[in-house]
């Protein structure tokens, strides 16, 4: 008899703890996902992909022209 | 009989607890017309406002948006423009972290991609250029 309200207690629990790892897997922000896609988008709108050099929107004094 | 329910219980509760991890490995989807639009109408907008981040005029704040810092650096007949400017930019901000969420399933994570694109942007800002702290003082970086 007790052994089986231990099993029940234990299926209870199980279904519990489903149920939390789905609403776990439902709230969770992907923290370091959401900074590569910001890092791809800042990329594109500074156009900083080609070259480490800043623009040349400066009054130029950098040796390194870009051809 | 007890144990076989013993054991579907213990794998149920195994098996829940994995794919968290594994679910956060994926990429953000990025690639709508909604947020390559967005995308588009910021980098035009870019290079009006990179002078003004280089003059300290403009600079960014802690929310993920860009402010007005030094409206002196701005010549009077130019403060109107500056500030629709920066209104659209502001706009097309908001837009941009409400589309990333959305396009991903998950709207309420809005605030969420506000807050890790305000630090990118900064970071990623050049040198010379203004940002928040987070008790709200201007810094040059």
């Amino acid at each position: 008899m007790t052994m089986a309200k231990l099993a029940c207690r234990a299926v209870l629990l199980a279904g519990a703890l489903t149920l939390v790892g789905c609403v776990t897997i439902n709230i969770y922000f992907p923290a370091a996902a959401a900074e590569k896609a910001a890092d791809r988008i800042i990329d594109e709108v500074w156009q900083l992909k080609n070259g480490a050099a800043p623009k040349a929107e400066e009054p130029g004094t950098a040796p390194g022209d870009k051809k | 009989m007890r144990t076989a329910i013993f054991f579907t219980a213990a794998l149920a509760a195994l098996a829940s607890l994995l794919p968290a991890p594994a679910l956060g490995q994926a990429n953000l989807e990025i690639n709508t017309p909604a947020i390559a639009a967005l995308q588009r109408s910021m980098q035009q907008r870019h290079s009006q406002l990179a002078s003004l981040y280089n003059s300290g005029a403009v600079g960014f704040t802690r929310d993920g948006n860009v402010a007005l810092r030094d409206a002196k650096a701005v010549p009077l007949a130019q403060r109107q423009q500056v500030n629709a400017l920066i209104a659209s930019e502001n706009q097309d901000r908001a837009a941009l972290y409400r589309e990333i969420a959305r396009a991903n399933g998950h709207p309420e994570w809005e605030n969420d991609i506000r807050a890790t694109f305000a630090q990118r942007w900064i970071s990623r800002a050049q040198r010379g250029w203004y940002y928040q702290n987070a008790s709200g003082a201007w810094v040059r970086k």
